[in-house]
């Protein structure tokens, strides 16, 4: 009784900064290591303005305003960046959810028990590291010795295909090699939702003879939208951003490929680690946070429209 | 009133066959790839990676542990990366997320927005890298492969922030600091086995990402290849079949040199290797996987 009382009155009376200290030494070593790893590089963005020079550094480097943007977007890689990062990110958004949501529907209907083994049989790539991706891709797509050449193309009595040096086949593997390794993720956040519906609806419309197909139609598409919506504004959210491994790793750095391959981040990577081109490569870096820090806050501002509780802030 | 009628049998019978389909597409690249790994290099060089090749051989594997320093390096180095990550990553994001729970605590909003702003905007790579490598100076080492971007990120402390403060519950942590317990007591001996389900997810997302991770050592480690994991020993093999045996320091055996090794089979046995512990702990690792997406529900 004069516990809860106790409780009541700590809860109302405000406590001496004393009692959070314990807290606070909790929280530092987060709280450093995100001031390393996030806070600290900041004012290394001012080198976007700059035409570095190792000798002087940061900081004593000469100031060019905005001319590194203008020659960054003046140069045919800008578009060409911009183009495959927003490409391919709405063919994965498109591709992505239209099999996950496919997927999630026919799991949840499945009676036998064998439904357990195809979910984590398809959540398996989501696992493997990219380089491990490469590798199986490399097995299927090598020129001397993958398996489409040699054995499919062969048999076919068609002439080998050089893979790794035609653009044209690329945006298809790259969506499919994409959709393969995240299927079964995303499959599990709708699966979820799909299981937490009201079984009532289903039975009612069972009774009112409802075949299958008109009750996803009916039930399970109009109550996974809101669903599908935020999962979308939070991918457009990340639309300027791409997974670097992907882009960078299963076409194996293949120059030939570079039209249809590179995106900000593969850009990005070259730039500082391959031609030393920090000036460009920090700009192309800043173009994409400053628009993905835009596109966040839009898509937030959305999301938070239709449902409170889902939006990040 | 379970009485399956004809349609339903359709039905599932056609949900049954995508998803072997499905299924097969992520066992049959897995199949191939360790096919491979057990085929005779002459064969493979001859007919190319094929699911029944004429000549098995387990040649690859002996090579590699034969003259593998360098991987069972790299192996012990992605052991060792992976233990100490996840328990720092745990160490830093768990404290943090559970003090930014607790109500009334002074500055909690510019805290939160300061954890928080992170998920927002990034200096991107440049400027991180510079950090790293010019300000910090843990370029060509360890610390390289464990500090850079993997020991937590705004996501995981704000998702485990949302766990503490929903799921447990504050009288149970006021009760316990009015029995005498401190501050710190109550976090381990009840916050945390009350949000065991947060902590072995955010655990797991640690552990597969420094399992997984390619990038660090790619980036920084330019001097160092004693230092590689087994992700960027495997990706310096698929650029340069060579390197193993360039870089083997004690060739001990002289028939295994840079002429006998078998550069198309090793590849896949490398991968094979590399993916191992993945594959041995996938079924304790699926579970709790799907359930931690659940968890994070539509944010993740």
């Amino acid at each position: 009784m004069s516990m809860a009382k106790q409780t009541a009155g700590s809860r109302k009376g405000k406590k001496p900064l004393r009692h959070f200290i314990p807290f606070y030494l909790m929280a530092l070593p987060g709280i450093v290591y995100l001031f390393i790893n996030n806070y600290m590089p900041l004012p290394g963005i001012v080198l976007a303005f700059k035409k570095y020079n190792a000798r002087l550094g940061i900081w004593g480097s000469h100031w060019v305003g905005f001319s590194n943007f203008k020659f960054l977007f003046a140069t045919n890689d800008a578009f060409v960046i911009t183009r495959n990062t927003l490409g391919y990110n709405l063919a994965f958004i498109v591709v992505n959810t239209v099999f996950a949501v496919g997927v999630a529907i026919l799991l949840a209907d499945m009676r036998h028990r064998i439904k357990r083994f195809y979910q984590s049989v398809i959540l398996l790539p989501y696992m493997i590291s990219m380089v491990i991706v490469s590798y199986l891709v490399f097995a299927f797509l090598s020129t001397e010795n993958g398996f489409i050449n040699n054995s499919v193309l062969l048999h076919l009595g068609m002439e080998p295909v050089a893979w790794y040096m035609e653009p044209a086949f690329w945006p298809l593997i790259l969506i499919l090699v994409n959709l393969w390794k995240v299927l079964g993720y995303n499959c599990i956040v709708y699966l979820s939702a799909i299981l937490s519906f009201d079984k009532g609806y289903y039975e009612a419309a069972a009774m009112d003879g409802a075949t299958k197909w008109q009750q996803i139609r009916m039930i399970t598409l109009p109550l996974l939208k809101p669903v599908v919506t935020m999962m979308t504004l939070l991918a457009i959210g990340r639309i300027f951003y791409s997974d670097f491994g992907l882009f960078y790793q299963v076409p194996q750095n293949s120059g030939a490929l570079f039209s249809v391959t590179n995106t900000i981040d593969t850009y990005v990577y070259r730039g500082l680690l391959e031609l030393g081109d920090f000036t460009l490569s920090a700009a192309a870096g800043l173009y994409q946070s400053v628009v993905g820090f835009i596109l966040v806050l839009v898509t937030n501002l959305l999301v938070r429209k239709l449902d409170p509780a889902s939006s990040l802030f | 009133m379970t009485m399956l009628t004809k349609e339903d049998r359709i039905y599932q019978c056609v949900s049954h066959v995508v998803m072997m389909i499905l299924s097969l597409n992520v066992i049959i690249p897995m199949a191939l790839l360790v096919i491979s790994s057990f085929t005779d290099n002459d064969t493979l060089i001859r007919n190319g990676y094929a699911f029944f090749p004429e000549n098995l051989s387990i040649y690859a594997y002996q090579y590699i542990f034969r003259t593998g320093n360098a991987v069972l390096r790299a192996y012990g180095v992605s052991l060792l990366l992976t233990a100490v990550g996840t328990a720092l990553s745990l160490a830093v994001t768990i404290p943090l997320a559970y003090a930014l729970s607790r109500p009334g605590l002074p500055a909690k909003r510019l805290l939160t927005f300061y954890v928080f702003f992170t998920v927002l905007f990034n200096g991107s790579l440049v400027p991180t890298y510079m950090n790293y490598t010019n300000v910090i100076g843990i370029k060509n080492s360890f610390w390289a492969l464990l500090i850079p971007g993997l020991v937590t990120n705004g996501f995981y402390i704000l998702l485990a922030k949302s766990y503490f403060s929903a799921s447990v519950p504050g009288e149970i942590l006021e009760a316990a600091e009015i029995d005498g317990a401190s501050a710190c007591q109550t976090f381990l001996r009840i916050a945390i086995p009350l949000a065991k389900p947060i902590v072995t997810t955010v655990g797991l997302f640690a552990a597969i990402g420094y399992w997984n991770d390619w990038q660090n050592g790619y980036i920084y480690l330019t001097k160092r290849a004693d230092l590689y994991s087994i992700q960027n020993l495997l990706n310096r093999m698929i650029q340069n079949i060579q390197y193993l045996s360039q870089n083997v320091s004690n060739i001990r055996d002289a028939d295994v040199g840079l002429a006998a090794i078998p550069s198309v089979s090793i590849r896949m046995a490398m991968a094979v290797v590399g993916i191992l512990p993945i594959l041995v702990l996938y079924p304790f690792l699926q579970s709790n996987f799907a359930k931690g997406i659940t968890l994070g529900g539509v944010k993740g």
